[in-house]
């Protein structure tokens, strides 16, 4: 079966780490505070959960709306640069240098000029996600077949039929591999605009609980903030096979998965 | 006096690329006449496809003329029924909006277009597989559905470049017959690249023989054989003297 051959292996290696945890903070005798049992974490979680659910509700409203405006972002450039070899030109390396500025350092310099709340949050989490997603899309853009483009055009067909029936369509594994990226990034991108100061949401959270020595519940908080990013990237996948049956279809996968390859 | 489907009047054509000018094609000329089956053999270098790449209307030529119908038209594209080597099914596309990209592409409704697919799965062996994805059909399907999309491009002419090319001898045989079927029933003007000998005298009225760099038409020859068609005729005399002159004109008889 399917389901079990892809999802009992990492259960039960997960499974294994976890009691390995608990073996090695017990017979150590290390102190709480510097390394926690499982038990401790998963204690320290239930007793705040009050101000879990909150942080979590107030970290995902940034994420979201990050998201979203990255999206934007993202498709905007990418279609911008699609249509105008000169904003190609322009925008690319500026593209490659916003990524290589410090997020830690912009980002205490979004919260003087916005102030503390969601919006120096939104903005952290846009920066981070708009890059993999206007990247991946321009890439796909320009990944069509050419031979395909010839033949449409040999049919009669112009320009915007073209950019329908061919192009966008063949962007589309491409974009999604951009959004699964970006979606992985960005719950993480939206607690460290919260440790440096945003909105009150797991990264304040956690920055607390760091300055409390209450090390268990910065467990708690990262446990909680990884498995938000899979769940986003596992929400992105399946949208992603709704949408694109013919490139998860059998016959496709089959040729990956072929005996002797690796 | 007939008008030709397509007439190339002292086409040229050179490609520049880095280092080397590369004549494709010199000074051709030739007529292809309504309902005419026309093969078109050279070695691989000989233009074959620049020639058609020119007649839809994808590249220009340096000099000469196209006529279509008659006419020179200001924008051929979209005039004549156009299959490239590759099938080029689109992956994300079923079977039957594959074939009705060119109706698409011409605005007809869907409606209309979907009834003329469907009057013709029958006849290209499609019928039931109108909702399957490209890579769940074999090698001479896809080439089939290929064909299909060209003809619902509903053009008198088809330009065909080696389409049967990829495929294995059995299945090629069986799509050779089953295409002179499909166009001794529709009447329709063909012209076909191969680079295959027996497959060019074959299926043709007439084989225009292209030597190559620059391609200049060598030879134009009539192949007298009668209709329908027949695999044994393969093994006739008549037909091995036409093979053997088609290889001589090709400098492969040594």
């Amino acid at each position: 079966m399917r389901w079990r051959r892809d999802f009992v292996p990492p259960a039960l290696l997960i499974v294994v780490l976890i009691l390995g945890w608990y073996f090695v903070a017990r017979v150590s005798g290390l102190r709480s505070f510097i390394l926690p049992t499982p038990l401790d974490v998963f204690r320290a979680g239930w007793e705040t959960r009050g101000l879990l659910l909150n942080a979590i509700g107030t970290t995902l409203l940034a994420t979201g709306i990050g998201l979203m405006l990255a999206l934007v972002a993202g498709i905007g450039i990418a279609a911008l640069v699609d249509f105008w070899s000169l904003a190609h030109r322009a925008l690319y390396p500026i593209l490659v240098v916003s990524q290589t500025i410090q997020i830690l350092a912009i980002a205490p310099i979004l919260i003087i000029w916005f102030g503390f709340g969601l919006t120096p949050t939104v903005l952290i989490v846009v920066l981070f996600c708009f890059f993999p997603l206007a990247i991946s899309t321009a890439d796909g853009l320009t990944s069509s077949d050419p031979e395909l483009i010839a033949l449409l055009r040999a049919m009669g067909a112009n320009k915007r039929q073209i950019w329908r029936i061919v192009r966008l369509p063949s962007a589309l594994p491409s974009f999604f591999s951009g959004l699964r990226m970006a979606v992985t990034y960005s719950v993480v991108a939206a607690t460290i605009g919260e440790w440096v100061g945003g909105s009150p949401g797991l990264g304040l959270y956690m920055l607390r609980s760091k300055n409390a020595l209450a090390t268990d519940q910065v467990f708690v908080a990262m446990f909680i903030t990884s498995f938000l990013s899979i769940a986003l990237f596992m929400l992105v996948y399946g949208i992603e096979r709704l949408t694109l049956p013919w490139y998860h279809s059998a016959q496709r996968t089959e040729q990956w998965e072929g005996p002797g390859i690796y | 006096m007939t008008i030709p489907r397509i007439e190339f009047r002292h086409i040229s054509k050179t490609f520049f690329g880095i280092a080397h000018a590369v004549p494709a094609l010199q000074d051709i000329s030739l007529k292809v006449m309504p309902g005419e089956f026309v093969t078109i053999i050279g070695a691989s270098g000989s233009g074959k496809s620049t020639l058609f790449n020119l007649c839809v209307g994808l590249i220009e030529p340096d000099a000469g003329e196209i006529l279509i119908d008659g006419e020179i038209p200001q924008n051929r594209t979209g005039m004549v029924g156009y299959m490239p080597q590759r099938d080029l099914l689109l992956p994300w596309r079923s079977v039957l909006d594959n074939v009705l990209l060119p109706l698409e592409i011409q605005g007809i409704p869907r409606k209309e277009s979907r009834q003329r697919a469907f009057d013709m799965l029958p006849h290209f062996g499609l019928e039931g597989f109108e909702n399957e994805y490209p890579s769940a059909l074999s090698g001479g399907m896809r080439q089939r559905a290929a064909l299909l999309r060209t003809w619902l491009m509903g053009r008198s002419t088809l330009l065909l470049d080696e389409p049967f090319g990829a495929l294995d001898a059995l299945t090629r045989k069986e799509l050779q017959d089953w295409l002179l079927r499909v166009w001794q029933e529709f009447g329709r003007t063909v012209m076909f690249i191969t680079h295959d000998v027996e497959e060019a005298v074959y299926l043709a009225d007439r084989v225009i023989v292209l030597s190559t760099r620059p391609g200049v038409v060598r030879r134009e020859l009539k192949v007298d054989l009668p209709r329908p068609r027949r695999q044994r005729m393969i093994a006739e005399h008549r037909f091995g003297i036409l093979v053997r002159g088609l290889l001589a004109d090709l400098g492969v008889d040594v």
